[in-house]
């Protein structure tokens, strides 16, 4: 048994009953491990509820309620978050009620679902929480048996007394343990070989309501009285509201209203997360959608170009800046052009070890390739809406969300209501990626609320979704690699930039590998907003590091697989520099399964492979692509990825999500991009953002997980960003071209192009 | 603004709408069935798909208007309890991960296998390709479809 201090948590078991959500309005059907009957539901109800703590709720008829803290997009953290605790609290999974926690940091530590760290922060928490009721338990039937609590045993909500042969369910001692005290200290976390529900797959706790179509996401939200508004944001980045004609549509069908509204006050200062593209939008309210939709096609709007503006960044630990947006209407050629001169010029240092100037003078050869990767949009599937009913006194709202803390605050100072004022329910989103962590949508709804004095819901087209900006960044890295007269490599520097960011990290591998090793950053301002998107700038580094390092391995005469492991050999037994942020042995972990589980030793007639690997989000994954050529096109047949995030909850849920994230890199690398011409994004909708579908979907893909007792690391983002080079890899070896550009199709239907030429 | 008789699920419904109003907005706005979800807009993203006489169709493009005397089965008409083969299949492969595309999902698969109870792989890929999947789920997607088929 582990030695746990409950006194850090002690918020978590602060009693408040009084605000205890939503027992009563429960119904059996919840259940997460099986589908009652509606008579064995109505039987199964209990009288009476007992909160143990902010997570554990138990009726008195043995039934638990296990609330999920944090905001779900998919990743299944509903189904993982309440696994840890049922497996801690020794609770059948068949009676147990997973509800979706509302936003209540008093009763939870971190409701944010991003960064992969959700189950890796919640993991200490969660166990916590239910070991803690578990001892409640067994404390409240050694006082109601009079024996000892060491000599009780607990399994399957059932707590035993040898000795006596007592048996009681948990909800006989729920009333007697709810009145008792958590100890500061308790011996009672479980061993890693004890757990029998963590590590087991269960299936999504909402999977039949999914299927059925039952109401889940805030677009799915209605209320009495409810009004529909939507948005018009100005057509391009660099542009802002000049004037509209809020008369050319108030006499159509359905409409109340029609405004303008700023986001923010004047002298707010913003955190990290209100990235808000738009200062200044106009609002159209309306009874129906599709009523609300036309009036929004026919308002007559005027646009004009936006001055430079700035504001003031609150920033961590009170460091306030002012940032300055650019006025201008950027294109895509101008980006491209403007990062190609900045990679030749000097950049800021962010890591030198040993000597890299003298090493690339003294090299015999010197292997140098650039990289590049466009704008992306996130593309949810459920465009950005929010329920918001604003009131004097106070703000409900219901909204996809990754972030409510940050947005709490916000629309506290925003509506000029306390915080505590401000009630934020966590829907289910219809995906995330990065971009439901960013709370404007959220602004907005209260703030038109706030002004018609109604319960509304705003919901944004696809193409305002697509058109809003918060995008993955542009990027560019350029890789130079020194060797020696005697073939060995000797230095590495890579010089890496984007607009608005650079994507290195500058202590990853292969920092810590090689002797002498320079990275360096640079930077271009932009009035195209940006946000983090499902592992964010790995997902580009990756590809170019990863790219290249393929590329170094031929140039050496090595076998890819061989030449990454040579390196972290090296990070592991003779590291260079200090802050290497990455294990080489796990690293090389990675690598070793994935050679064995692709028969990587044993290639097959036919079949193009590519390797790639990478460690972010303290996890690290390796994945082999084989590709075929079938009409001069890529098939991709296979993806076999290998996973160390440490223990794994829900093994064919964390499949699912590898599965999910290796599709989506296989699409961004092939189709994704947005460009820009006079500030305007240049796609808007499905029909020429192009996503993949499932004929471009690999025809299979494995993923292989490391066994080992670690602490839960993430899993969400870290399989995405070595997709990209396990394509390029592969292509290269079908088809004898490297691919530097992303996204790669063009060059592909160019090289198809060629090649009916030639046989014509 | 027209009164316009509806067959879905098998009941009828009488809405009072701008006839051009698609039925994806009838459905959810109107008629409050909300499992029929709004992606695109432009009938390239298949959320919306419905079953209409027995046709996988993209309603955020079809006015309500085209669908008097036609018979429309959406998500919450398939079956009771959630136990249609499809939905269990499903269920089985646990399928989704965000969940919002996912009804779209397997009304196009039902139509799939109504017409074809035995598809290939290419039929598959040929009736799912209408449908966007941005978690990607498609692996599972084509298992349950398979799964569905066979039982």
């Amino acid at each position: 048994m582990t030695i746990i201090k409950t006194k850090l948590n002690r918020r978590s078991f602060l009693k408040v009953s009084a605000l205890a959500g939503g027992g009563m309005v429960l119904s059996f059907s919840w259940l997460a491990g099986c589908q009652p009957s509606p008579e064995q539901e109505k039987l199964g109800l209990p009288d009476e509820w007992f909160e143990l703590n902010s997570y554990i709720k138990i009726g008195d008829n043995g039934l638990v309620t296990l609330f999920s803290p944090n905001p779900e997009f998919g990743s299944n953290v509903k189904t993982s978050m309440p696994m840890i605790l049922a497996d801690e609290l020794d609770m059948d999974w068949k009676k147990v009620i997973v509800e979706q926690a509302d936003f209540f940091p008093e009763r939870y530590e971190r409701q944010f679902t991003g960064g992969s760290q959700g189950i890796r922060l919640g993991w200490n928490p969660l166990r916590t929480a239910g070991a803690a009721v578990k001892y409640l338990l067994v404390a409240a039937a050694a006082q109601t048996w009079e024996v000892p609590a060491e000599e009780i045993s607990t399994s399957g909500g059932i707590i035993r007394h040898e000795g006596s042969g007592k048996k009681a369910h948990y909800g006989e001692m729920a009333a007697l343990a709810a009145t008792l005290e958590v100890p500061e200290e308790i011996k009672l976390l479980k061993e890693i070989k004890d757990f029998n529900i963590i590590g087991t797959s269960r299936k999504n706790v909402d999977g039949s309501k999914i299927v059925t179509g039952k109401p889940m996401f805030t677009m799915d939200y209605k209320k009495e009285g409810m009004l529909i508004a939507m948005i018009i944001h100005p057509p391009a980045f660099g542009m802002k509201l000049k004037s509209f004609e809020a008369e050319s549509v108030k006499s159509m069908p359905g409409i109340k209203d029609v405004f303008s509204f700023k986001v923010h006050k004047e002298d707010y200062e913003q955190n990290a997360f209100d990235t808000t593209t738009h200062p200044e939008l106009v609002a159209i309210v309306g009874n129906s959608t599709w009523e609300v939709l036309q009036a929004k096609r026919k308002l007559k709007a005027d646009w004009e170009k936006s001055p430079e503006r700035e504001f003031v960044m609150a920033g961590w630990g009170g460091n306030k800046s002012t940032v300055k947006v650019p006025a201008g209407l950027e294109n895509t050629e101008k980006h491209k052009a403007s990062m190609e001169a900045h990679s030749k010029r000097k950049a800021r240092e962010l890591r030198k070890d040993g000597n890299p100037a003298a090493a690339f003078s003294r090299a015999a050869k010197v292997l140098e390739r650039t990289y590049t990767a466009p704008f992306l949009a996130h593309n949810c599937m459920e465009p950005v809406n929010c329920f918001a009913h604003v009131t004097a006194d106070q703000a409900e709202l219901y909204g996809p969300i990754q972030a409510p803390e940050f947005v709490s605050n916000t629309l506290s100072e925003r509506l000029g209501l306390p915080k505590e004022k401000i009630h934020i329910k966590l829907a289910r989103m219809g995906g995330g990626f990065g971009q439901r962590a960013y709370g404007h949508h959220m602004v907005e709804a209260a703030v038109i609320s706030q002004k018609v004095g109604a319960p509304i819901k705003m919901i944004y087209t696809r193409e305002d979704d697509m058109t809003y900006g918060i995008y993955r960044p542009t990027y560019t890295a350029t890789y130079r690699a020194a060797i020696d007269e005697e073939g060995k490599l000797t230095a590495i520097h890579i010089k890496a930039g984007g607009i608005p960011e650079t994507p290195i990290a500058p202590n990853r591998f292969p920092a810590g590998a090689v002797d002498n090793y320079l990275a360096e950053g640079w930077e271009i301002a932009s009035n195209i907003t940006i946000g983090a998107f499902r592992a964010p700038r790995s997902n580009f580094i990756a590809s170019a590091e990863q790219s290249f390092l393929d590329e170094l391995a031929e140039e050496l005469g090595k076998d890819p697989i061989d030449f990454r492991l040579e390196l972290l050999d090296r990070a592991k037994n003779n590291p260079v520099g200090n802050n290497n942020d990455y294990d080489p042995e796990r690293y090389a972990g990675v690598l070793k399964l994935v050679r064995e589980k692709s028969f990587w030793d044993s290639p097959r007639q036919g079949i193009h492979r590519g390797v790639s690997a990478y460690f972010c989000h303290n996890s690290y994954v390796a994945e082999i692509l084989d590709l075929r050529m079938e009409d001069n096109k890529p098939v991709i047949e296979n993806v076999i990825a290998a996973v160390d995030c440490g223990i794994v909850i829900n093994p064919d849920a964390a499949a699912n999500m590898g599965e999910g994230a290796i599709v989506d890199g296989i699409g961004n690398a092939f189709f994704g991009e947005l460009p820009f011409n006079d500030g305007v994004p240049q796609k808007s909708n499905f029909n020429d953002y192009k996503m993949i579908r499932m004929s471009e979907a690999p025809r299979k893909i494995e993923v292989h997980f490391v066994k080992n007792d670690h602490d839960p690391t993430g899993l969400g983002e870290p399989l995405f960003p070595p997709v990209f080079a396990a394509i390029s890899n592969a292509l290269y070896k079908a088809t004898g071209q490297r691919f530097y550009q992303q996204p790669f199709q063009p060059q592909l239907e160019m090289m198809e192009q060629e090649i009916k030429v030639g046989q014509s | 603004m027209a009164k316009i008789n509806l067959n879905i699920n098998g009941k009828t419904k009488e809405v009072d709408v701008d006839p051009n109003t698609p039925i994806l907005w009838v459905l959810r706005d109107h008629l409050d069935l909300v499992g029929t979800k709004y992606g695109c807009g432009i009938a390239q993203c298949g959320a919306c798909t419905v079953i209409m006489d027995g046709n996988a169709i993209r309603s955020c493009s079809t006015p309500v208007s085209s669908a008097e005397g036609a018979k429309i089965t959406t998500i919450e008409g398939l079956s009771e309890n959630g136990d249609h083969p499809v939905q269990k299949a499903w269920m089985e492969h646990d399928v989704p991960q965000c969940g919002y595309c996912q009804a779209g999902q397997v009304m196009s698969a039902v139509a799939l296998l109504e017409s074809n109870p035995n598809p290939s792989e290419e039929d598959i890929d040929n009736a799912m390709n209408g449908n966007i999947c941005r978690c990607g789920t498609y692996l599972r997607i084509k298992k349950a479809i398979k799964t569905a088929a066979n039982s």
